[in-house]
């Protein structure tokens, strides 16, 4: 086996010396009757070709060929090959989590710059070196709200991405957190309103997205100070990074929770991302996950460590802020190249062009007759069209010209059945965008 | 240092500072094709949401600039590519290449999970038979590829458990966890909504059956056990453990951290596990990548089957795939989307590669740590003489006399240009070195190893101090962990640094830290 470093000599001279007269007596603490006898029944062993050739086969079975317009918390965006030349270096990609700083240097030094580099991003003091994805981001972020404020009682607007209030209700069945939804306005943003008459002084944590899921931007600063009037904490759940380079940054939430997915990750039918989690100083050691931290060596040298460990489950166990152990790491670390990349002026563009062309296509859709844009609050690169009949027989006719439509909203949203949101981001082309305008004012004219 | 000592590594030292510090105003290192639609001013879009001017404190760099630093800092790391990587319990196999690329193929990395179903079927399939080879892998009647990670599958394991115990009408208080277990365990099961008790291991570090019969009171929800413990030895009673729990209506969960011990030897479905974790980022070879991303599928008898999360793989008529997220019992979702599907198609890429052979790597694994055990037995303190299979835990009680705890045996095993051990855990052993070699040793490397640790040995003898010091041939010395966490610094701030942080300010107190005693290859 070619990953084996052994031939059948020296293993028999490894048994001899270890005084085995054969490999089983090594699993003679296994009882007899328990032991395999029989090879396991798994497909291979296959050659890196045939291995090859598999992927590639179950690669053709999927979408290739057909243009997205579909967002809905993952994106489609540009991506250098620089980024995975860096992370596919064994150096990175063949390290554990780096607790032995003398030889993680390269490590922590990058994940520093992820934690800069995401506070910049958000406004806030201070990042962690990662969460699983957005959605565990912000419901950790829910239960670093719960820890601060010793409250119980947590609203979340309706319009925070229904998988992530989904996961929300997971964690929080057990730990006797009471979450409650808050229905938007008709303008697509949270209602304000309902918001106030919600908010006691047992409430722990406000939850809003923005961009919202559908698509609209939230007003921050004015529902922090809503939020602050009850003494609760503010999460702001953000599922497209890249707005960041055009809207100004949550600075007033408590806590950001951020889906990294957009700075250079690809969709990769739904993972492996990277949540983020960013807040004020205060709340550090309220913080879930792992920190790098700046100090110096021995002989005066700057260096990183992995610091505040006293909050980890390999310290604290029962009593740690969170069970995250292994996180994304070298999604971390992708990001961190990905923006670097960027830079300021590249960020700042990508998001210019995000606009742009998410403006150009609500136009081009909206001449069609029938067609209307759903809500009116300002909005990135995602907005939600209402259509004059069923969005999913629609999609089916869109199939056929070889698109993937807009995310259907009636299944998570009951009273949005004619509605969709559409995803347009800088690799949308121009030729795309009137490719789909066509498709569907074709498909809009068919008798029902 | 012992003259027999062949390896010798010299970290690269390069004074490379944060990217930050590097940055200019007016450099980029990517070009964006031109805009094909009218441009908009974002101002007049946005309204009071706008951020103008870009992110401030963004870098400002060039390409060859970027690749220049990423590649410097990578140099700082020790690497599974560099050597044997002997952290016990992580399993640090070779992570191979093929993995990579197929996980990298357009029609792979390029696929949105809302896509259309019928659009998926390649995914999905992938899917499909990496469920079937984990399943007989384990033994287990059913599984779940959702969880992120192993302490999210720990989690959805606990939640099954309370599920079911829930749907017969109690899902009880406490969990009976060992003293040997890894943190994530009480970590989880307090996010489970459930109480932890401890239980003590008896002298020879296997689980105390007589007291556990005791403990196992209609209040206890279920037991979870590491196998092989996190001392490296099977618990030989499991299949009694397992009789014991059943009789009391609680379940047997075993955290399959250790699943290097067991793969084509012994399935813990056999053994009468009722739910058990797997990292895929340690048996299954998909890359640590500095701390992940990982994988943590969740196998099962059948009886939980009803409240797997959502959403859930199944099999239509005329063999067509699909995803289902409406389940009545199901415990719900755990991320959003569904699972870290580029880790699951490393590992299926990884199982591909040995088909049934996958035996030979749990026994090669399995004769590695006997042959270290074999060879360092005497020189370092074995607690606990039972067989050890993937792992051997010593202790530093030997080397303490001289003033040497592990941790310094630990450092000074960089020096001979080896990742150290695990130190310090699991915690029964005081001063434990941890060692698991994993398969992707050769003979050569596990002699290099035992030179080396031997060599410590004699060290910490004859000039402890040597050993208190170390490492000396790093980039950077022993930091201050103490002041990091005092003062956090957690992001670059140029008002808190020095000038020139990267030379050094004073020399090191110590007598013999000498530079870099670190012999050439011959």
């Amino acid at each position: 086996m070619r990953y084996l470093p052994k031939s059948p000599a020296e293993r028999e001279e490894m048994l001899s010396a270890i005084g085995a007269e054969s490999i089983d007596e090594l699993f003679a603490s296994i009882p007899e009757r328990f032991r395999l006898r029989e090879a396991l029944k798994l497909p291979g062993p296959l050659s890196e070709t045939e291995i090859i050739k598999y992927f590639s086969d179950r690669a053709g079975e999927n979408s290739v060929g057909y243009t997205s317009f579909r967002g809905a918390g993952v994106y489609n965006h540009l991506r250098s090959v620089v980024t995975d030349t860096i992370i596919q270096r064994g150096e990175f990609l063949t390290s554990y989590t780096p607790y032995q700083a003398e030889i993680s240097q390269g490590t922590l030094q990058a994940i520093f710059e992820f934690q800069t580099l995401m506070c910049q991003l958000t406004g806030q003091e201070v990042a962690n070196a990662s969460m699983w994805d957005g959605s565990t981001a912000t419901t950790e972020a829910v239960l670093m709200a719960e820890r601060i404020t010793g409250r119980r009682r947590v609203l979340v607007a309706h319009s925070l991405h229904p998988e992530y209030r989904d996961v929300l209700r997971t964690y929080a069945k057990n730990s006797g957190l009471q979450v409650e939804d808050l229905p938007f306005s008709k303008s697509g943003t949270l209602d304000h309103q309902a918001l106030r008459s919600a908010l006691r002084d047992d409430v722990a944590a406000v939850v809003v997205q923005s961009p919202n899921f559908f698509g609209c931007i939230e007003g921050v600063p004015a529902l922090a100070e809503i939020v602050h009037g009850a003494q609760a904490l503010l999460v702001v759940a953000i599922t497209e990074g890249v707005s960041l380079g055009a809207l100004r940054p949550p600075s007033e939430a408590d806590i950001v929770a951020m889906e990294g997915q957009s700075f250079g990750l690809p969709p990769s039918y739904g993972g492996p991302f990277v949540g983020v989690i960013a807040a004020r100083e205060k709340f550090v050691r309220q913080m879930p996950g792992r920190l790098a931290g700046q100090t110096t060596d021995l002989e005066g040298r700057r260096g990183f460590v992995l610091t505040l460990a006293t909050r980890e489950q390999h310290i604290r166990r029962e009593k740690a802020t969170s069970n995250i152990c292994t996180n994304q790491a070298l999604c971390a670390l992708a990001a961190t190249v990905h923006l670097t990349l960027l830079g300021k002026e590249g960020l700042r563009e990508t998001a210019q062009q995000n606009l742009s062309k998410a403006r150009f296509a609500l136009n081009e859709l909206t001449k069609i007759p029938g067609v209307r844009r759903a809500f009116d609050a300002p909005f990135f690169n995602e907005f939600t069209l209402e259509f004059p009949r069923s969005v999913k027989i629609l999609n089916a006719e869109l199939l056929r010209e070889k698109i993937v439509g807009p995310f259907v909203l009636g299944t998570s949203y009951p009273e949005l059945t004619k509605h969709a949101l559409m995803c347009v981001t800088e690799t949308t082309t121009r030729a795309d965008i009137e490719k789909l305008a066509g498709a569907v004012g074709r498909a809009l004219q068919q008798p029902l | 240092m012992n003259r027999r000592i062949k390896k010798a590594f010299r970290h690269t030292s390069q004074n490379e500072g944060l990217i930050f510090e590097k940055s200019s105003a007016g450099k980029r290192a990517f070009e964006l094709p031109p805009l094909d639609v009218p441009e908009i001013d974002p101002a007049e879009a946005l309204g009071e949401n706008h951020r103008s001017g870009g992110v401030a404190g963004f870098p400002e760099v060039s390409e060859i600039e970027v690749i220049r630093h990423f590649t410097r800092i990578s140099t700082w790391n020790y690497a599974i590519d560099y050597g044997m990587y002997p952290l016990g319990s992580c399993t640090m196999k070779y992570n191979p290449r093929v993995n990579e690329f197929v996980a990298r193929l357009e029609g792979i990395a390029t696929e949105h999970p809302y896509q259309p179903q019928e659009l998926s079927q390649g995914c999905l399939r992938i899917l499909r038979l990496l469920e079937q080879c984990l399943l007989e892998i384990t033994g287990m009647d059913t599984i779940t590829l959702q969880p992120a990670a192993g302490a999210q599958g720990e989690l959805t394991g606990l939640l099954l458990i309370r599920a079911y115990l829930q749907k017969q009408g109690n899902p009880r208080k406490k969990v009976l966890i060992p003293d040997s277990a890894h943190g994530t365990n009480p970590a989880t099961a307090v996010i489970a909504g459930y109480e932890v008790e401890n239980i003590k291991s008896e002298s020879h570090g296997q689980i105390d059956v007589e007291k556990l019969r005791e403990l196992v009171t209609p209040d206890v929800a279920a037991l979870m056990i590491t196998n092989p413990s996190t001392l490296g030895i099977f618990e030989q009673r499991i299949p009694e453990i397992a009789q014991i729990l059943h009789a009391k209506g609680a379940l047997l969960y075993m955290d399959g951290a250790n699943m290097n011990a067991l793969a084509g030897i012994t399935r813990p479905g056999d053994l009468g596990v009722d739910v058990m974790h797997l990292n895929l980022h340690k048996t299954f070879s998909t890359p640590h990548g500095g701390g992940g991303p990982g994988a943590g599928p969740v196998a099962m008898k059948k009886i939980l089957e009803p409240f797997r999360p959502v959403p859930v793989l199944v099999e239509k008529e005329g063999g067509r795939l699909a995803m289902e997220s409406v389940r009545p019992d199901s415990i719900g979702r755990l991320k959003a989307f569904s699972g870290n599907f580029g880790v699951l198609v490393r590992a299926l890429a990884y199982i591909l590669a040995y088909g049934p052979g996958i035996r030979q790597a749990t026994e090669d694994a399995v004769l590695n740590a006997n042959y270290i055990r074999k060879n360092l037995e005497g020189v370092y303190d074995l607690p606990y003489s039972l067989p050890s299979m993937h792992e051997v835990v010593f202790s530093d009680a030997h080397q303490k006399k001289n003033g040497v705890s592990t941790m310094d045996i630990a450092k000074r095993l960089i020096d001979y240009g080896f990742h150290p051990y695990t130190t310090a855990f699991p915690l029964i052993v005081p001063g434990a070195l941890m060692i698991e070699p994993t398969e992707s040793e050769s003979k050569e490397e596990c002699d290099l190893f035992i030179d080396a640790m031997r060599s410590i040995a004699e060290e910490a003898a004859s000039n402890p101090d040597l050993v208190k010091t170390a490492p000396h041939s790093t980039r950077v010395r022993r930091l201050d962990e103490v002041g990091a966490a005092r003062k956090p610094i957690l992001r670059w701030d140029p008002s808190r640094q020095e000038a020139d942080p990267n030379s050094p300010k004073h020399k090191a107190k110590h007598k013999n830290a000498e530079p870099a005693p670190v012999i050439p290859t011959a």
